[in-house]
């Protein structure tokens, strides 16, 4: 067992499962490029749940059929229709979860997978946001993960184009002054909400794509907005001027779309429709400032949350190099010897503590609820990062003294689970091989008991590291 | 090394914490504490603080409206025009004792009506369009230094809220609803973390929150609203009521948008109402001598409708009421550019117009209570604020 397969296994993987560390030391980089592309196609437990233009059209059709309970000048809805709303989306919600634990807990392609969570995270959906709790996961399987064997370009686009991502960023709201309806409303006086809204033009620029100091001025964002709207779901209001399309896809919306030619960071960009905003998207994919801010993001994800600058600059190379192709950038992460000189240099996430558990147990968990519940307790809600920048990669942000007491708690409450039959030092032996210290060997082998050793193991400092 | 379950009795029994290793050691200029209640889901102000002596309110409320200071189930009289919800007992009598100051028509420059942008810009303290990710709170810390171990603000929640989110180290605590470690683990733990600063950092630290908030087998995170927030409040006076500790906790608390059946001088929002009074008492009493030095701001991200709706609840609105209480507030007074409750003076028609920025108040806080640089609240902690002047004169003067 080398040092470097502990780092494939922990660090780029998702935690090693007994036995597997001996394979992967054949060839630790090897046996990360080979799962560049996954398992080719996208596993059962996902396909087979509902797909989100189903779910939205799900929800219309609730609020719809109880319209008539809603008195003519409000708002709101009715509140058993919110109740009813809410129940709904937490069962799509927890199946969502469920799917995507038992999933990590169980691949063998756990690079990829921990690439599929990356990318997510990078074009976060929070499901904090109603209808967003019941869209997150579909979002994950339907906009990232079937992107990353081609162009960050192509993932782009689709992130951007799903309508999770545009009912999160409010993007169906938007409408262009001159378009077609933006004028009519204008001539009317008190219609409310008639204009554009910014958020997704924004942070397409400032998380996606440029960064923060990616050099866009406030007149590109503002401009860049008028581009994308339009850029909205099907059948929005099946009675109203948002009939067209079909129902909770992708729609672009000419009657709403700003229209004429518009310059962004000194470009210019013809109306062409739909077209206008994809051409912009695919010129900032190619943008040296996305290089270097995706880069940055992969090399603090995967390698140090202050990651070594000459690691940022061969990635953003191979991006560039290569016009942004998903699998020669994430090779460029394998091969450069940067990402392996230290063994534990990341300290977990709550969810790479839980996901590592269960694989290290070799066991599949089989009630969302109690992972939902765990990462919770412990300050990760899956799919709940509460803002469009995600997650963030470094400790500092959530690594706090009440969340590690609550890993503790959480590994002590686990050691219980897996019984008195499982040695702790030997399973401690078999996923951290050469990175388990004599100070934890110790500790583990004076344990008063098993199940407090198995405690150990998990809370020990190795085990709470990547 | 002192054993954890002594520890918890040796807090319990109220002794000195003079061994309490880490928070205890936040040094800051100031030593004032500040206590941030955010009423998530939209807090009917007009509720809150009833302006009973406006002509136009009987009629708009319906029968949500509360009765005039002295009848049955009445408001808590301030003045001639406001009277408290029957429920804030407690927080009536602060107004008598100059506690208390009620700031009226008072909202974010937030003007749809979503909670979650609403929640978003309360907690930013942004300008619509704004390009802020951190918390004002958090970006108050700067000068005051928060440092990893030496944090001087605390979430009492599992998910630091938004408004503490940023830069600068913030801690938090929640009570857990995983089964404890036993103590002999804990201690092989600090063992094995002995070598290992950043582990051994956190679980001291950890420890001692614990023993701070007491063993909170009675408050475990089960439990309705009304408790979980009574117990938050509880655990805010113990971290804060520690010399050089603690200065700053954010307390949230849910269930706030009554759509139906929000009732008037009884039922559901006056049982909310009689929760946060009696959780707002048990803070003033937590506290002890504390209190002298402490400012509570009760806030939230917009009011409702100034009428009722068809489900006997009011729905999402503007401006609303909110509270700032505490033995340092210059208080017994009402802050509120009363525009009143005509039709003409609602906003959009329907909602109570909005003539203080909470910015105002959340300013004049900083500036007055934490005694922070007027130029660092305007450029650092509230950008491209100008229009908002901080209020004044809210804090006593020694």
């Amino acid at each position: 067992m080398t040092r470097e397969s502990v780092i494939a296994a922990n660090r780029f993987g998702l935690g090693a499962r007994p036995g597997e560390l001996p394979d992967i030391s054949k060839d630790p980089r090897g046996w990360l490029l080979q799962q560049l592309h996954g398992p080719g196609r996208t596993p059962a437990e996902f396909r087979n749940l509902p797909r989100t233009a189903g779910i939205l059209v799900e929800f219309s059709e609730l609020r719809n059929a109880r319209r008539g309970e809603r008195a003519a000048d409000r708002d709101e809805p009715a509140p058993d229709i919110v109740r009813e709303l809410t129940r709904n989306f937490r069962e799509h919600y927890l199946q969502q979860t469920q799917a995507r634990y038992r999933h990590a807990a169980a691949t063998d392609f756990p690079f990829h997978e921990r690439l599929v969570h990356f990318w997510s995270n990078h074009f976060a959906v929070s499901a904090d946001k109603p209808p967003v709790t019941a869209v997150a996961g579909s979002f994950e399987n339907e906009a990232i993960r079937p992107h990353l064997h081609g162009s960050f370009a192509e993932l782009l686009v689709a992130a951007e184009q799903h309508p999770s991502m545009i009912l999160y960023l409010d993007n169906q709201r938007s409408i262009g002054p001159d378009s077609r309806i933006g004028k009519r409303a204008n001539r009317r006086r008190g219609d409310r909400e008639i204009g554009l809204n910014e958020n997704l033009a924004r942070e397409i620029l400032e998380l996606h794509t440029l960064g923060v100091d990616g050099g866009y001025t406030q007149d590109d964002v503002t401009t860049f907005a008028k581009v994308i709207t339009g850029w909205s779901i099907g059948g929005a209001d099946p009675r109203g001027r948002m009939a067209e399309g079909t129902p909770g896809e992708f729609e672009f919306r000419e009657n709403i779309h700003e229209p004429g030619a518009h310059r962004i960071m000194g470009k210019k960009y013809e109306d062409r429709g739909v077209r206008q905003g994809e051409a912009v998207l695919h010129d900032l994919a190619l943008h040296p400032a996305t290089a270097k801010h995706i880069a940055t993001k992969l090399a603090r994800h995967f390698v140090a949350d202050d990651p070594p600058p000459q690691l940022v600059e061969s990635i953003a190379s191979a991006y560039m190099e290569s016009g942004g192709d998903l699998p020669t950038v994430h090779a460029a992460l394998v091969n450069a010897d940067e990402s392996w000189q230290h063994t534990l240099a990341k300290y977990k996430t709550p969810q790479d503590l839980v996901v590592s558990t269960f694989r290290a147990f070799d066991r599949v968990p089989d009630d969302g609820k109690l992972i939902v519940g765990a990462l919770d307790t412990m300050g990760h809600t899956p799919y709940r990062p509460g803002s469009p920048a995600g997650w963030p990669d470094t400790a500092a942000a959530w690594g706090g003294a009440d969340s590690l007491y609550k890993r503790i708690e959480w590994s002590n409450t686990v050691a219980r689970f897996v019984g008195p039959l499982v040695n702790p030092l030997t399973l401690g032996e078999d996923v951290l091989g050469p990175a388990l210290g004599s100070r934890t060997r110790q500790a583990i082998s004076r344990a008063a008991s098993v199940m407090q050793g198995m405690t150990l193991l998990l809370a020990s400092p190795e085990f709470q590291r990547r | 090394m002192l054993d954890r379950r002594k520890l918890l009795q040796y807090f319990a029994a109220g002794a000195c914490v003079a061994t309490a290793p880490r928070l205890a050691m936040a040094k800051a200029d100031t030593d004032a504490r500040l206590v941030l209640v955010i009423l998530r889901g939209a807090a009917d102000g007009l509720a809150m603080a009833a302006p009973y002596g406006d002509g136009n309110y009987d009629g708009l409320r319906g029968e949500l409206a509360l009765a005039k200071p002295g009848s049955e189930g009445g408001v808590l009289k301030i003045d001639g025009i406001f009277g408290l919800h029957p429920s804030f007992r407690g927080v009536h009598s602060l107004f008598e004792e100059r506690q208390a100051i009620l700031l009226h028509a008072i909202a974010t420059p937030y003007r749809e009506r979503s909670h979650f942008d609403g929640q978003d810009m309360l907690e930013l303290g942004a300008s619509p369009g704004n390009l802020l990710r951190d918390g004002w709170l958090n970006r108050t810390l700067r000068p005051l230094g928060s440092s990893v171990g030496d944090e001087l603000a605390i979430a009492l929640s599992q998910n630091t809220p938004l408004v503490l989110r940023g830069t600068n180290s913030v801690t938090s605590w929640a009570p857990s609803r995983l089964p404890d470690a036993d103590d002999d683990t804990l201690s092989r733990l600090e063992d094995l973390y002995a070598d290992d600063e950043f582990f051994a950092t956190r679980l001291a630290q950890a420890m001692e929150s614990q023993a701070i908030a007491g063993n909170m087998g009675n408050l475990r995170r089960r439990g309705n609203d009304a408790e979980q927030l009574k117990a938050a409040l509880q655990s805010t006076a113990r971290f804060l009521a520690v010399e050089n500790g603690l200065r700053i906790a954010v307390v949230e608390s849910g269930g706030w948008d009554t759509h139906a059946n929000q009732g008037a001088a009884t039922g559901n929002l006056a049982n909310r109402f009689a929760a946060l009074d009696e959780a707002l008492s048990g803070l003033r009493d937590g506290l002890g001598s504390y209190w002298s030095n402490t400012a509570v701001l009760v806030v939230t991200e917009f009011g409702r409708t100034a009428r009722v709706n068809g489900t006997r609840g009011t729905d999402h609105g503007t401006a609303t009421a909110a509270l700032l209480l505490g033995g340092a507030v210059s208080g017994g007074r009402i802050v509120a550019d009363w525009l009143g409750l005509a039709n003409r003076d609602l906003y959009a028609g329907r909602d109570l117009y909005p003539t203080t920025d909470m910015r105002s108040l959340f300013k004049g806080v900083l500036i007055e209570h934490l005694g922070l640089d007027d130029a660092f609240v305007e450029r650092d902690v509230f950008p491209e604020s100008g229009n908002a002047k901080p209020l004044t004169g809210l804090i006593r003067t020694m």
